[in-house]
């Protein structure tokens, strides 16, 4: 198991979480340490979100637990569950759902006042959130007056007012434009390490994920498909999306000794030696694109044809279809110059190459 | 019957009629048919008269095949408004002579003939739970009481006899229609209504019916009369002279209102 | 290119317009302005006037207190019988108003189902009472509230309601704090519907409620009985009503729906 597991006894989020819901069939095993914060990370429509709903206790279980710092949250076996309102989870929603008709203060307030607190303490506490966020000028504001990063910081403080054990963040970025993005990604990444509860947050975004997250959790078709740290994730994917995802060529096979052979007929030779099943994984900018068969023997050289050109940054990624093998295709990255220079067109027979030292293998 | 006598036919078909046997006293010769009347007759009646008018429309259609009456029923206040606007009706029978007065001095109508009358009484829910014996209980704050409002004719003739009496009444509502109180008869919400004896007819079984002697001092004298912009002329008159008839006025009798 | 839509619609917009605005201009038209004075300030014009504004501003109170916790069940419960419900619900807007004041007698007159252990223990009964009015307004005004409530809560947006349950309020709270505010202007604009169907409520006040000065007779009661003796006070206190309805209407429209 590569995960490394934080979660110690009764402390932080231990969950299986099992429930089917329109053609979702989610199950999902969860751990998550005090003071960690997983990303989960995965397609439309995986069941991200139906993850959160679950453990803020707004979906019930069909089959499973929740246990969070020892206290059984949920537990269908046991006829346990918890109604969110005695749960210590916080949430930031999507949209952060900051109520409109509350001031900035309030709707920090609301979850003390919720709680029993007294209305004077909920306020101070309120203010002292408000400032850690960095947002206390914005107290008398009304929610649809602020803009959308600072709606972000609020929805955060609101969240962790509550004092929860676990905070769920709901595609926390997803609703702020690339340059608002860049900030707030950095604060809430020292908020989250301040934070010393349990912390999930769901994402479709690598940058996100490698940024805030100790731990990545993929799922697809609500099921596990791979953890790990972001680096682990980055180099080694194990599924088609987070190959696209991290930008790696993927190709599974069957290894013996440094040549790893492919369903189709094709073969990647590797650096490191492998046996049985395994994949094999490199980047695109390790591709080298000929218009003729290059001098020496590469031992990584195939034919194939261009099927598409597309700019990607400062560099082009050039899509070529039959390589290693009839039916799959690679992924290159080639400098602007380099595509005028060889004179690169769709449809184009090209030769591609990539060095055994580029190929990372690893067993399936 | 084919190739007789339309005439005579209608003629025996009345004959056949009463010795089928309506129960009363009157002759053939005196329902006398005339052979102008025919087609459609609208009737605009005060709506006391509902049971008794289509008792009469029924024999009169007999009478004289050919016919149709038509009814509109409703209060004579609002009726009369629909004449004076020009509703195409024949006939106009009022519950009393003031509003026949206002269609007669717009024109609407000429010579009305007062065909029958009726006086007020005393209604009581069949159980008489406020134990009412007469006009006196109406002066007593403890029961329910409904009398009409005095801006309508049942309201003002009850004032008449409450006066007459010498009664201070200490009513709960004040309603526009005597169908509204004796509706709230019939439900037991009031002890006592004061209404018409011919509302306590038509009541049956659910109310009791009290006399008083104060009543003769307010009568009531319903006129009828032929409308000046009837579309059928002919069938008003006939159909005004089979209310005068002895005919109607025993279905009038059956209704409880007195001759005039 | 003009497009012909905008004219299809504003065709028909406009003739709904002028159906629903010329009747009122007509009625404006026709009020005997000339003792216009003398009827407005009528002691039982003003009474009426009066007895109108509060009941029907207590029955809005009431359409609310019982009307949005129904309209929240409505709403929310995923129970296969809320199809019968919403329909039993909105039954009061079909049936004929007289026959929902002979409906409540059923249940609170007193005889009614409920109204006669009260009558028999305590010796009250609603009928005739201005309790008697302001429910028979509640009952005719409740359906427009709750239908409006009912709108403004399956349009909000539940995930509010999510959030606040994370923050660890419980139901009625979240129901106080969250979704009343958010659904804040349907239920003040179901309340105005609700107050101007109980403000132009006749037929089941008149049957069970009464009609009585001061205690019974509302302002739509004081019209039809001046129609029975003075059509021209009738529609002079018309408008009267009108011009007071209206006046609320625009100042409620400043002062509540525009918050939002």
């Amino acid at each position: 198991m590569v995960t490394r597991d934080r979660a110690e006894g009764g402390s932080g989020l231990v969950a299986q979480l099992e429930l089917q819901r329109g053609d979702l069939r989610l199950a999902v095993d969860l751990r998550v340490g005090p003071g960690e914060v997983v990303a989960l990370l995965g397609p439309n429509g995986a069941g991200k979100s139906t993850v959160l709903r679950t453990l803020a206790g707004l979906l019930p279980l069909q089959r499973g637990c929740a246990v969070l710092g020892g206290l059984t949250m949920e537990d269908v076996d046991a006829g346990i569950r918890l109604e969110p309102h005695h749960r210590q989870v916080g949430v930031v929603f999507q949209d952060y759902l900051l109520f409109p008709h509350l001031s900035v203060l309030d709707n920090v307030a609301f979850g003390p006042r919720a709680r029993g607190h007294p209305r004077a303490y909920a306020q101070q506490l309120a203010h002292t959130m408000l400032e850690r966020v960095g947002a206390a000028g914005l107290a008398s504001a009304q929610p649809r007056r602020i803009s959308g990063g600072q709606a972000q910081r609020v929805a955060l403080a609101r969240a962790l007012a509550t004092e929860p054990q676990l905070l769920l963040l709901d595609e926390p970025l997803a609703a702020l434009d690339a340059r608002t993005r860049l900030t707030v990604r950095g604060e809430l990444r020292r908020h989250l390490a301040d934070f010393d509860g349990a912390a999930i947050v769901v994402t479709h975004d690598p940058v996100d994920a490698a940024v805030l997250a100790d731990r990545l959790v993929v799922i697809e078709a609500g099921e596990v498909v791979q953890t790990g740290t972001p680096s682990e994730v980055a180099r080694r994917p194990r599924t088609d999306y987070v190959a696209r995802l991290v930008g790696l060529n993927l190709l599974a096979g069957t290894g013996s000794a440094h040549r790893v052979d492919l369903p189709g007929g094709g073969a990647v030779h590797t650096a490191d030696s492998a046996d049985g099943d395994v994949y094999v994984a490199f980047r695109p900018a390790a591709v080298s694109i000929f218009t003729t068969r290059p001098d020496g023997s590469p031992r990584n050289l195939w034919l194939g044809r261009i099927s598409g050109i597309e700019s990607h940054g400062e560099g082009v990624r050039v899509e070529i279809d039959a390589a290693p093998q009839r039916g799959s295709s690679i992924l290159a990255e080639v400098t602007p110059a380099a595509v005028a220079e060889l004179g690169l067109l769709p449809g184009a027979a090209v030769w591609a190459s990539v060095k055994a030292s580029d190929v990372e293998v690893y067993p399936r | 019957m084919i190739g007789t006598n339309p005439r005579r036919a209608a003629a025996s078909v009345a004959a056949a009629l009463l010795l089928a046997g309506c129960g009363n006293t009157a002759s053939p010769a005196q329902t006398s048919p005339s052979d102008a009347v025919t087609g459609g007759i609208t009737v605009l009646a005060a709506a006391s008269l509902t049971d008794a008018f289509q008792a009469i429309a029924t024999d009169f259609e007999r009478a004289h095949p050919g016919t149709e009456v038509t009814f509109s029923f409703g209060s004579s206040a609002t009726l009369a408004t629909q004449i004076n606007q020009g509703a195409p009706a024949d006939v106009f029978a009022a519950a009393n002579e003031p509003t026949m007065r206002t269609v007669t001095d717009a024109g609407a109508a000429q010579h009305p003939q007062i065909f029958v009358t009726n006086t007020l009484e005393i209604a009581v829910p069949r159980s008489n739970p406020g134990n009412i014996t007469g006009l006196a209980d109406f002066a007593d704050p403890a029961k329910k009481i409904a009398v009409c409002a005095p801006q309508v004719p049942c309201g003002a003739a009850a004032q008449r006899v409450f006066a007459h009496a010498g009664v201070t009444a200490r009513p709960d509502t004040l309603e526009s229609d005597v169908k509204a109180l004796l509706q709230k008869v019939q439900l037991d919400e009031v002890d006592a209504a004061l209404v018409y004896h011919t509302d306590v007819v038509a009541a049956g079984d659910a109310v009791e019916g009290i006399t008083f002697a104060a009543a003769r001092t307010a009568v009531n004298r319903y006129p009828i009369a032929t409308l000046t912009g009837a579309p059928n002329p002919g069938g008003a008159a006939a159909f005004v002279d089979h209310v005068l008839s002895p005919l109607g006025q025993a279905r009038l009798d059956k209704a409880g209102f007195a001759r005039p | 290119m003009p497009t012909p839509i905008p004219w299809l619609l504003a065709l028909p917009a406009l003739a709904g317009l002028s159906f629903l605005v010329l009747p009122l201009l007509g009625l404006l038209i026709r009020a005997p302005w000339s003792n216009a004075w003398q009827v407005i300030t009528d002691d039982e014009a003003l009474l009426a006037l009066r007895l109108s504004l509060i009941t029907a501003t207590v029955a809005m109170v009431l359409a609310v207190l019982l009307g949005v916790p129904l309209a929240w069940l409505l709403a929310r419960s995923d129970l296969p019988a809320m199809g019968w419900l919403r329909a039993v619900i909105t039954v009061p807007l079909v049936l004929p108003p007289v026959v929902g004041g002979v409906a409540l007698f059923t249940v609170l007159g007193r005889s009614g189902l409920l109204g006669w252990p009260l009558y028999q223990l305590t010796g009250f009964a609603f009928p005739f009472t201005p309790y008697a009015v302001v429910l028979a307004q509640t009952f005719v005004a409740l359906p427009f509230l709750i239908l409006s409530v009912e709108g403004a809560l399956r349009a909000a947006d539940r995930r509010y309601e999510d959030a606040a349950a994370t923050l660890g309020a419980r139901p009625l709270t979240i129901f106080s704090r969250v979704t009343l505010p958010l659904i804040g202007p349907g239920v003040a604009a179901g309340a105005v519907l609700a107050w101007a169907r109980a403000l132009g409520e006749f037929g089941a006040t008149i049957t069970f409620a009464g009609n009585f000065p001061g205690t019974t007779r509302t302002m739509p009661l004081q019209v039809y009985l001046a129609l029975e003796t003075d059509p021209s006070a009738a529609l002079m206190l018309s408008v009267l009503l009108l011009a007071v309805s209206v006046l609320v209407l625009v100042l409620l429209r400043d002062r509540w729906v525009n918050r939002w």
